[in-house]
């Protein structure tokens, strides 16, 4: 069996694009061996630095295997004349076939056959074949030419390819780059051209020029270098960030930790700007206290050398540091001078959307909401005040330096300066986190004010962007809208405010495009409440429901989700899924049960038993679901299930009998529909 | 100590020693370097070109009255253009930090994605910015697209913030601090400079007057493009002045630039004004693309 080792050399590839580029480059790969039924047995590697893309495949067999190929000619009464002798179209078949005359046979089914060998192609001649392709079709998000017009496209230019079967060259060549036994280490701790006899080597080689090529070693290198500089346990801890890891990782090939420090009186700036500028703008991981959790006065770096011997790389990453640190400050210092309420008026001439007003229009339009909404939620006049302040003040931050500088820190830096300009803790907060939830992983905000604030912004986002017809379509949501719409979603969800959907989407004032707007809530809710882990089909048995009050769902939702298990539930979720095939096939559940149930026409027996039952606890399930009570509901309905095998076993629902029949399906559409008010339990799927 | 001019010198001494031409820089106002024709102009079309010069960019909405340590209103760019970019290039690119006596093996250089689109030229490309130390010292990038013009041969083209570099290299704090030679700092040469385009540009520029040499200059450039498109006649096409009409294209962009510093630009008006400098730019680079394949301009290249 044969190993191949592929390396794509390139340019500094984006960080964040390697780990898909590789899982695409090995599928490509593995579909080229599938066509050539080379794939059988064969286990693939793949490993990445921002400078190559390396690809180790173990087990190919060295060709494929020989086949036999039997191919059919023209029937006997054509291939030989009166005489017995071949006709024209015969022998042009065995030209064809590439045989002798004498070598055609007739086949069972009375036509000329040939059988020959066809000898597999070797391995090293496929992949040289197929290879260019490989490679070049691998996806990335942005590509580029760099050949002229008319190359080949990929993420940065390829400038070198190791392509060795068994320690041979793959020959093959991608806009003027020939594959060869050559690789290259680090640009600057390595050398050039190395060359390489198989993965093992290339693998030590790479190692003894500076290229750790597995990114989890790299990932190793830099998570344990921060822990020689802060030990566990210290007074000082690396706060740790898992996507500025991965960008590192990904950004290096010989990753090195280096420790810097900056002046104190830096700390008087908030966390949050200290951290962004680290973060963010440096990619340097902040330290903080253990105890307190504050931010001190020192970061890491990640270097892509050895090490930094004469302290050169920590002095300039200080350096930077300091500058960046001077120029917030200067923000922070000058921003204080005026003070948020003073820029109200300044926001007049901040565009929020061309034909949406500024973002004074926005602000007021949110005040509006604010008030509204508050009073929907039934909040308290304190909160409802603290809310419209809030809301007031909510985007003045946009007219400060600061954010004109770290425009990802908005509402929090509002926040910041409205506490440290005297507003009240309520008001603060709320601006601070009204831009809340960021994403499907960031929480909603805390206070109840900060949660009004936040859904009457993005409510007035919404109601507008729809308004003007910018619905987002499953490819294109340019304004981010789902986003905003979900994080309205769970804000009432996690923060228990009983709105309903319906009320919202008219708030928002979305035109003509109210109902479609409200439908977008629908389909968030439903993603919502996948993302908290229900399942499809108790999902659609709610929403089935009712779909208008998300915290209402997601408190059925749960319900199900705890009586899902018992013995009596699927059993009787598969009766109603019979119950409602019945009678929508004999005219629909809508029309029967605007029907009346004529008690005398029923059955005496399973009919009447059920019918006695469903009286009985009808009532009683619809006040539990009154009281919020909906596990116990749930139980009610489902404790109905010995009642109904009873009655499938006993009663024929088609009955002869006009009346009877008519009767009985109303009686079953009354069931169905008074039974399904918190879930409807004939959307649950269930397994046989 | 290596001063200031000395670094301009020894960069340029080593990409002419690459090949390169040395041009000085183009005297009508530029935000950067990529709007000169040595650049704009010269990656479209399929002769190869290389060529670097140091190019006084003008953004007067950076401008600080000569107090912030690392914002100027003026700067000066090393731009490179390699046309097409070699194989090579960042190879070539670090040597060049090498010549200036930076050892890489002591100071961490990582290429970070960075792309470069300009929606005033019509222009886009892939690159980096490269980080030295933490320090973004110079933009590299595959130009893709310029003047709305797919590009036949790919440049790479090198910005050099030669301010921050020197500023690295002398280990100062502030660019004021920054040596030029042995005996004059940065303040003396160019505070006077960053105070007054600052008072100019944030409180004096007269903006009934700069919105009235816009409009000119922006229907000068409109009518020499105009004209052109007209031509039929080889000879009359080939010497036709297409670069005065990006000279004017250039004015617009720089009194743009005034005006918006100036405030006297609404966000609202904003889009339409970049869309109107857009509007020449694609103009210019379109009938610059004509000139280049029309058959007297393809004499003369063989």
């Amino acid at each position: 069996m044969s190993e191949l080792l592929l390396e794509i050399g390139t340019e500094e590839i984006p960080d964040w694009m390697i780990e898909g580029a590789l899982a695409d480059f090995e599928k490509r790969f593995r579909e080229t061996l599938d066509k050539a039924g080379l794939a059988e047995g064969v286990s693939i590697r793949t490993e990445a630095t921002p400078r190559r893309l390396t690809l180790v495949a173990e087990g190919l067999a060295l060709g494929q295997a020989d086949r036999e190929e039997v191919l059919s000619g023209p029937p006997k009464q054509i291939a030989y004349d009166d005489e017995g002798n071949l006709t024209k179209a015969a022998l042009g078949f065995a030209k064809r076939a590439g045989v002798e005359p004498s070598e055609l046979k007739v086949g069972d089914d009375g036509k000329l056959r040939v059988e020959r060998k066809v000898a597999g192609r070797p391995t090293a001649e496929i992949l040289a074949e197929a290879l260019p392709e490989v490679i070049v079709g691998i996806y990335f998000p942005k590509t580029m030419i760099w050949a002229g017009k008319g190359g080949p496209r990929f993420i940065r230019p390829i400038r070198w390819l190791v392509a060795l079967l068994d320690g041979k060259v793959v020959p093959f060549e991608i806009a003027g780059v020939a594959s060869s036994n050559k690789t290259n280490g680090h640009r600057r701790l390595g050398k050039a051209g190395l060359e390489v006899s198989s993965a093992a080597d290339y693998r030590e080689k790479l190692a003894g020029n500076a290229v750790v090529l597995s990114a989890a070693e790299r990932k190793k290198r830099i998570e344990d270098g921060c822990v020689r500089e802060f030990p566990a346990g210290g007074a000082a801890q690396v706060r740790g960030n898992a996507k500025l890891l991965h960008t590192l990782t990904y950004l290096t090939e010989l990753p090195t930790v280096i420790r810097g420090d900056f002046a104190e009186s830096y700390l008087e700036l908030p966390d949050e700007v200290l951290e962004t500028v680290m973060l963010v703008h440096q990619k340097y991981f902040a330290v903080a206290d253990a105890k307190s959790g504050k931010l001190v006065n020192s970061f890491i770096a990640v270097a892509n050398l050895d090490g930094d011997p004469d302290g050169e790389i920590r002095r300039g990453n200080e350096r930077v540091l300091r500058a960046r640190f001077n120029d917030a400050q200067f923000f922070w210092s000058t921003d204080l001078k005026k003070s948020l309420a003073d820029r109200v008026e300044d926001l007049k001439v901040v565009t929020f959307q061309a034909q949406l007003g500024s973002y004074y229009d926005k602000t007021e339009r949110m005040r509006a909401l604010v008030a509204k909404l508050a009073e929907a939620a039934g909040a308290d006049a304190e909160t409802a005040k603290a809310a419209d302040r809030a809301a007031e003040l909510s985007k003045c931050d946009l007219t400060t330096g600061m954010v004109g500088e770290f425009p990802e820190l908005q509402g929090q830096m509002g926040g910041l300066y409205a506490a440290a300009q005297g507003e009240s803790q309520q008001v603060s907060d709320a601006i601070y986190h009204h831009y809340k939830p960021a994403g499907a992983s960031d929480d909603i905000p805390p206070t109840q004010a900060g949660r009004l604030v936040a859904i009457a912004d993005k409510l007035d986002t919404l109601g507008g962007m729809f308004r003007l017809g910018n619905i987002p379509t499953s490819s294109k949501d340019p304004f981010a809208l789902r986003r905003a719409a979900a994080g309205v979603v769970r804000i009432l969800v996690e923060g228990g405010l009983s709105l309903g959907l319906s009320d919202l989407a008219r708030m928002a004032d979305a035109g003509e495009h109210t109902a479609a707007l409200r439908e977008f809530f629908v389909e968030r809710l439903r993603f919502t409440l996948g993302e908290k882990g229900a399942k499809y089909d108790e999902i659609n048995a709610v929403l089935a429901a009712d779909d208008d009050t998300p915290v209402d769902a997601a408190a059925r939702c749960s319900a199900i989700a705890a009586v899902r298990p018992t013995e009596n539930f699927e059993p009787l979720a598969v009766s109603f899924k019979r119950i409602r095939n019945i009678v929508e096939k004999a005219g629909g559940v809508d029309v029967y049960a605007a029907k009346v149930v004529d008690e005398a026409l029923l059955e005496d027996g399973a009919e009447r038993a059920l019918h006695g039952a469903f009286t009985n606890l009808s009532a009683e399930a619809a006040a539990l679901k009154q009281q919020g009570e909906y596990v116990a509901a749930l139980e009610r309905v489902a404790s109905l299930r010995p009642a109904v095998d009873k009655f499938f076993d006993d009663v024929l629902v088609m009955a002869k009998d006009d009346a009877v029949r008519e009767n009985r399906l109303a009686f079953l559409a009354h069931l169905l529909r008074e039974l399904s008010g918190v879930a409807d339990f004939s959307e649950i799927v269930t397994e046989g | 100590m290596q001063t200031y001019q000395d670094i301009i010198l020894k960069l340029k001494k080593y990409w002419a020693d690459k090949g390169c031409i040395i041009q000085e820089p183009l005297d009508v106002e530029v935000g950067a370097g990529t709007m000169c024709p040595e650049t704009f102009l010269r990656v479209l079309g399929p002769q190869p070109y290389n060529v670097a010069y140091v190019q006084p960019s003008r953004r007067p909405a950076d401008g600080r009255y000569g107090d912030n340590p690392n914002r100027l209103y003026k700067h000066m760019q090393l731009q490179v253009i390699l046309k097409p970019a070699p194989a090579d290039v960042i190879e070539l690119y670090m040597q060049s930090l090498e010549a200036i006596g930076i050892d890489l093996t002591k100071h961490d250089l990582k290429l970070e994605e960075d792309n470069w689109e300009s929606p005033t030229l019509g222009a886009w490309g892939v690159g980096w910015q490269v980080m030295l130390d933490g320090l973004e010292i110079t933009q590299f990038t595959y130009f893709q697209q310029c003047g709305g013009v797919d590009l036949e041969l790919i440049p790479a083209e090198l910005t050099y913030g030669l301010e921050r570099l020197t500023a690295f290299l002398q280990n100062v704090e502030s660019v004021y601090d920054i040596h030029w030679n042995d005996k004059w700092t940065y303040r003396d040469v160019r505070f006077a400079d960053e105070r007054q385009y600052s008072v100019y540009n944030f409180e004096l520029a007269d903006v009934d007057m700069v919105w009235k040499e816009f409009e000119l200059h922006e229907a000068e450039s409109r009518r020499l493009v105009e004209l052109f498109n007209k031509l039929e006649d080889p000879e009359a096409i080939a010497r036709f002045p297409l670069l005065a009409a990006h000279d004017q294209t250039l004015k617009c962009s720089h009194l743009f630039n005034i005006l918006d510093a100036r405030g006297a630009i609404s966000v609202t008006e904003r889009v339409g004004v970049i869309q109107r400098v857009r509007n020449l730019a694609v103009g210019v680079a379109q009938a610059w693309m004509k000139q280049q394949h029309s058959p007297a301009a393809e004499e003369v290249a063989q």
